[in-house]
């Protein structure tokens, strides 16, 4: 079954969010990568004011590239996730409720996802001309100056993505591997960690 | 003696830059579909009629396969008998970056510093040029965007003479396995084995930046390269790490020799956007 959510996103919509589940996001949603979330967090920590409100938002973690003429955005996959790890307690304790990336979070911050009632999608990694057909407006809101890093808000409309953590713990890769693997290893996958 | 002209290189890297970022390969695409055929995994097929269908769009469109265009690789090789004339080579092959990467609409990736002052440098240069004289009359340029989801996930071993075989592929399993989703699997993985700490790494390079699918001449390693593929794809990780059976598309290995106490091992990963391009004159 296909779900449709619109941020911003309330506890009930949550609440129904099951790892695997298939869904379709319209609305406006917000990008930021590395750059930006230094920034954000560096703000937090100083008691400065966000230039966004995060509270009930979805953050995607996309530096896409620039627009040919005529179109809105240009290719707009998704970055890996992990590299945002570090920054994910400031930003989840500022409201936020959900992000876009690709790969595996650290367990840290799965339990995060828990602690603070947040999910977190993946979008297919690699394939950023498809993807970029979802994105109806792209526009500025902060940090011009990072280039392909600043922050935009972006009108998506049934964009899709996959739970790959929700806020009842438990974790997309791990059970997708274990179905699959056929070979016996002489050593213990470790994730790899950020926090 | 062969002349090339700097003019003649500038633009080469500049039409390389936008084709590796537009056009797949057919022998990738050829790899996609096979791996479409042989995929069991239901969200595993969807993943790969994705790809497809992304590598369509955006050869119909002139966009590019990826949002992450890359830090430029730009593998030279020079025939001895070659002449180079019109101004400086490598200055020449940023020239090409920076007119590619603008006017392909490409994303400009790249840090003038990596640690103080991370400040971009607005055009994707510098690239990351190796240059290698060879016999003959020659000049070849390999062209390589390599996107840094599957390059953070690379790692490197000094491992010694006793792991042999099985340390490597204990390490390039490893090596797999913990990078997971991150790197956008299926995967082409190139390995590195022998020389010291600095060509090792260098080796894993040019091992992805061979032909897709070309084997080792050693028939030992080319065999190793086929062993290694079947295994990877055992590891259960498969399409976006989200569990199935095709994780890798190709393994290729690059050797060279090394020190009696000494057995180097590098595993560079890429994605399966895997862009590569080749000028030659
Ligand atoms: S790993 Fe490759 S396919 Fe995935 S986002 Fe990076 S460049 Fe694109």
């Amino acid at each position: 079954m296909i779900k449709r959510i619109t941020p911003p996103l309330d506890d009930k919509v949550l609440e129904d969010l099951r790892i695997g589940d298939k869904v379709l996001i319209t609305g406006k949603i917000y990008s930021a990568r590395d750059a930006a979330h230094k920034r954000f967090v560096e703000t937090i920590n100083k008691g400065g004011q966000l230039p966004i409100d995060l509270r009930g938002q979805i953050i995607y973690y996309v530096g896409p590239t620039p627009p040919k003429p005529g179109y809105v955005i240009g290719s707009a996959g998704p970055t890996t996730s992990i590299r945002m790890d570090s920054y994910m307690e400031p930003m989840l304790k500022a409201g936020l409720k959900a992000t876009i990336g690709k790969g595996y979070r650290s367990w840290g911050v799965v339990d995060l996802f828990k602690k603070y009632r947040a999910v977190y999608f993946i979008a297919t990694g690699g394939v950023g001309a498809l993807i970029s057909k979802k994105i109806k407006n792209a526009k500025i809101v902060a940090y011009e100056d990072l280039g392909p890093e600043a922050v935009m808000e972006l009108e998506v409309q049934d964009f899709p993505v996959i739970v790959a953590n929700d806020i009842h713990g438990g974790d997309i890769f791990e059970e997708g591997v274990k179905k699959y693997q056929e070979i016996t290893l002489p050593f213990k996958i470790e994730r790899i960690s950020e926090v | 003696m062969k002349i090339v002209r700097v003019e003649e290189v500038e633009e080469a890297v500049r039409r390389l830059s936008m084709e590796v970022n537009y056009y797949i390969r057919d022998e990738l695409k050829d790899a996609y579909k096979k791996a479409l055929e042989r995929e069991v995994s239901e969200t595993g097929r969807e993943i790969l009629s994705q790809i497809i269908e992304n590598v369509e769009l955006a050869a119909k469109e002139q966009l590019p396969i990826c949002q992450d265009t890359g830090v430029s690789i730009v593998y030279v090789e020079i025939g001895q008998d070659v002449k180079i004339e019109g101004g400086n080579l490598y200055d020449a092959i940023n020239r090409g970056v920076s007119k590619g990467y603008k006017e392909g609409y490409l994303r400009k990736s790249v840090v003038k510093d990596p640690l103080f002052n991370r400040v971009n440098t607005g055009d994707n240069t510098p690239a990351m040029i190796h240059v290698e004289v060879v016999p003959g009359d020659i000049f070849k340029i390999t062209f390589m965007a390599k996107g840094t989801g599957a390059e953070n996930m690379s790692r490197l071993a000094m491992l010694t003479p006793a792991a042999g075989v099985k340390g490597i592929r204990d390490f390039v399993l490893k090596t797999v396995a913990e990078a997971g989703p991150n790197p956008c699997p299926p995967v082409v993985v190139g390995i590195g084995i022998g020389g010291t700490f600095d060509t090792v790494g260098w080796l894993a390079k040019k091992a992805l930046m061979r032909k897709f699918g070309s084997r080792h001449p050693d028939p030992n390693y080319a065999k190793l390269e086929l062993e290694l593929l079947d295994e990877i794809n055992k590891l259960g990780v498969g399409p976006q790490g989200l569990g199935g059976r095709i994780t890798a598309l190709d393994v290729r290995i690059e050797t060279a020799p090394c020190h009696i106490g000494a057995l180097p091992v590098a595993v560079n990963l890429d994605c399966h956007a895997h862009r590569v391009g080749v000028w030659e004159k």
